[in-house]
């Protein structure tokens, strides 16, 4: 398929902080394209950069060297007022919701449209359609303070949407918030995704919130990418260090089964539910010893995978390999695994 | 002694103080509102960074901030003079008040806008607002409760001030409690004048405030 050319796309960008205290490299020749309609993911450590990467990507923060383009703008080449204009089509939201306090809901949201020239009358009324998209039709006059964290994150939203952004930046919008309040703005984020066909970066330290809504993820660690993909190929083989570390966060090999033999079974969506180990166990008539396992929903599919313990005999390993394989699904050995 | 004309003294002396302090406090902010936007905005990091200007203002701020009031309402009677044509009555006065307050709103104000979350600057910036935008639209009306008790606090201590002008015949109850308390001993008329400044202060304090939490919308 042609992608054409990406929506947004950060080249070689390295960020240094100087400080008295001496320079750190926040981010170090970090590359990644992102493409109009994706939800893309950016997922790592606390420190590892996030949020730098994505101040860097509406020139909040400038990066130290490196071009970031955006829509084929290349934002460093722009004036001051470009610039503005500009992110008037890239909005972000934010943890801790970043509302003026002083204003109604509705007023929060014709915020962005005062700054872009619009007509009060215009602006009131899309403020207006825009709350109700994000189910606030009723709060039109309410304060921030007067809302829930999840009401403020839904205004913040409606906010951002205000001008018609191409893109919308999220820093760990969901991470003040608690998991069903989180569980509705990810829902509310894929559906403006599907809706508006706005391209939405997220970026998050839970590998829960880029299965839930991303489609694609790039694992940041130390200030460098460690692995980009697809969230299916990541979630389903990770390759980095971090990445396993954030696919298995409970340190998944376990010291007991080092050094066995023991192999990976992946289920993508089809065969998920299917009793393959069972029908597996019957057919080669011998016993495993299942040592993880782990099934999520990623993207409506049934996805997951399990590591078995093979049998000490090599036939009935190869055996027990072929006949899941038989049974279409991925099957890899694993000797050490990482730890 | 407590006759009528000693009614219509306070009563003027009342109008005067109040005179002086509202108008002074009014022209201290013409100048002390700029002021404390340009030294939060010129700081590093800030809206417009520039390390000279800040600098600069602060140095000003700080010496004018420095020397006592009794002093400066002397030692600015030349400029008094040029102004208004004399150095005594309260419109004279208005002078040396607005020299003192100003820097001293400046900083009210420079501590009310830094209160402000940096974060909602930063969703500003992200929308594409420029620094003006973000001045009168963000910094200002989001911090306008607390720019309220610095305005309560700021007129409160410029009415103190204009209370010592009566050492230079600066009109106002401060210089009748100094005329006739002080040079003339007599002790009840300092007396009533003192509680008359106490009152004064009592509403203005009040008023502020008042106006500060009905502007608050985070509560
Ligand atoms: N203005 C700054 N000056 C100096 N160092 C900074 C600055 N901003 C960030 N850093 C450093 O850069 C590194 C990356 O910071 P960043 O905020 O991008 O991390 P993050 O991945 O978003 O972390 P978190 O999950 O905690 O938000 C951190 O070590 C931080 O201390
Ligand atoms: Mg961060």
């Amino acid at each position: 398929m042609e992608k054409g050319q990406p929506i947004i796309a950060l080249q070689n960008i390295s960020k240094t902080y100087t400080s008295e205290r001496g320079e750190f490299n926040a981010l170090n020749n970090v590359s990644l394209e992102i493409y109009k309609g994706e939800i893309y993911g950016v997922i790592g450590m606390s420190g590892a950069g996030k949020s730098t990467l994505v101040r860097c990507i509406n020139y909040l923060e400038k990066p130290t060297s490196g071009k970031i383009i955006f829509d084929g703008k290349d934002l460093g080449a722009l004036s001051a007022k470009e610039l503005r204009n500009t992110r008037q089509s890239m909005s972000m939201i934010f943890q801790q919701f970043n509302l003026l306090m002083q204003r109604t809901a509705e007023q929060n949201v014709c915020f962005p449209l005062e700054i872009a020239g619009v007509k009060k009358i215009e602006a009131k009324q899309r403020a207006k359609e825009l709350l109700e998209l994000v189910g606030l039709g009723d709060k039109l006059d309410a304060y921030p303070s007067q809302l829930s964290g999840g009401q403020k994150q839904r205004i913040a939203i409606a906010r951002a949407l205000a001008t018609n952004p191409k893109v919308l930046l999220c820093d760990e919008a969901t991470s003040a918030l608690d998991p069903s309040t989180t569980q509705s703005i990810l829902a509310l984020l894929k559906e403006i995704n599907e809706k508006l066909g706005i391209t939405i970066v997220i970026i998050t330290h839970e590998m829960k919130v880029v299965e839930q809504v991303c489609s694609h993820v790039a694992i940041i660690a130390d200030s460098k990418i460690a692995e980009v993909g697809t969230v299916k190929e990541v979630f389903t083989h990770p390759q980095s260090k971090v990445g396993q570390q954030l696919v298995y966060p409970n340190g998944m090999p376990d010291e007991s089964f080092m050094g066995k033999r023991c192999c990976r079974i992946v289920f993508d969506g089809s065969s998920a539910y299917d009793p393959a180990l069972s029908s597996m166990i019957l057919e080669c008539q011998v016993p495993v010893n299942i040592m993880y396992a782990d099934m999520k929903r990623v993207e409506d599919m049934a996805m997951g995978q399990m590591v078995i313990q093979l049998p000490e005999d090599d036939t009935l390993a190869e055996k027990v390999i072929q006949n899941l394989r038989a049974k279409n699904l991925i099957v890899e050995e694993v000797y050490d695994y990482v730890g | 002694m407590w006759d009528s004309t000693m009614f219509e003294m306070l009563g003027k002396g009342i109008g005067e103080t109040l005179y002086m302090t509202l108008f002074s406090t009014l022209l201290a902010y013409v100048i002390g509102l700029p002021l404390g936007i340009a030294l939060v905005v010129t700081e590093k990091e800030s809206l417009l960074p520039n390390k000279w200007v800040n600098s600069i203002l602060n140095i000003i701020v700080n010496i004018t901030r420095s020397v006592p009031f009794l002093i400066l309402l002397v030692f600015i009677q030349p400029l008094t003079r040029a102004i208004v044509g004399t150095a005594i009555g309260s419109t004279a006065t208005i002078v040396p008040l607005v020299v003192a307050a100003a820097p001293f709103i400046g900083r009210m104000v420079e501590s009310s806008i830094k209160e402000l979350d940096k974060g909602v600057i930063e969703a500003a910036l992200s929308m594409g607002a420029s620094p003006l935008q973000i001045i009168w639209k963000v910094m200002l009306p989001e911090t306008k409760p607390s720019l309220w008790v610095g305005a309560a606090i700021s007129s409160t201590t410029i009415l103190g001030y204009s209370a010592m002008a009566g050492f230079t015949s600066g009109g106002g109850l401060g210089d009748i409690a100094i005329r006739y308390g002080y040079n003339r001993y007599q002790t009840d008329v300092m007396f009533v004048t003192v509680v008359l400044l106490v009152v004064i202060v009592q509403v203005l304090q009040g008023i502020g405030m008042k106006i500060a939490s009905k502007q608050d919308k985070r509560k």
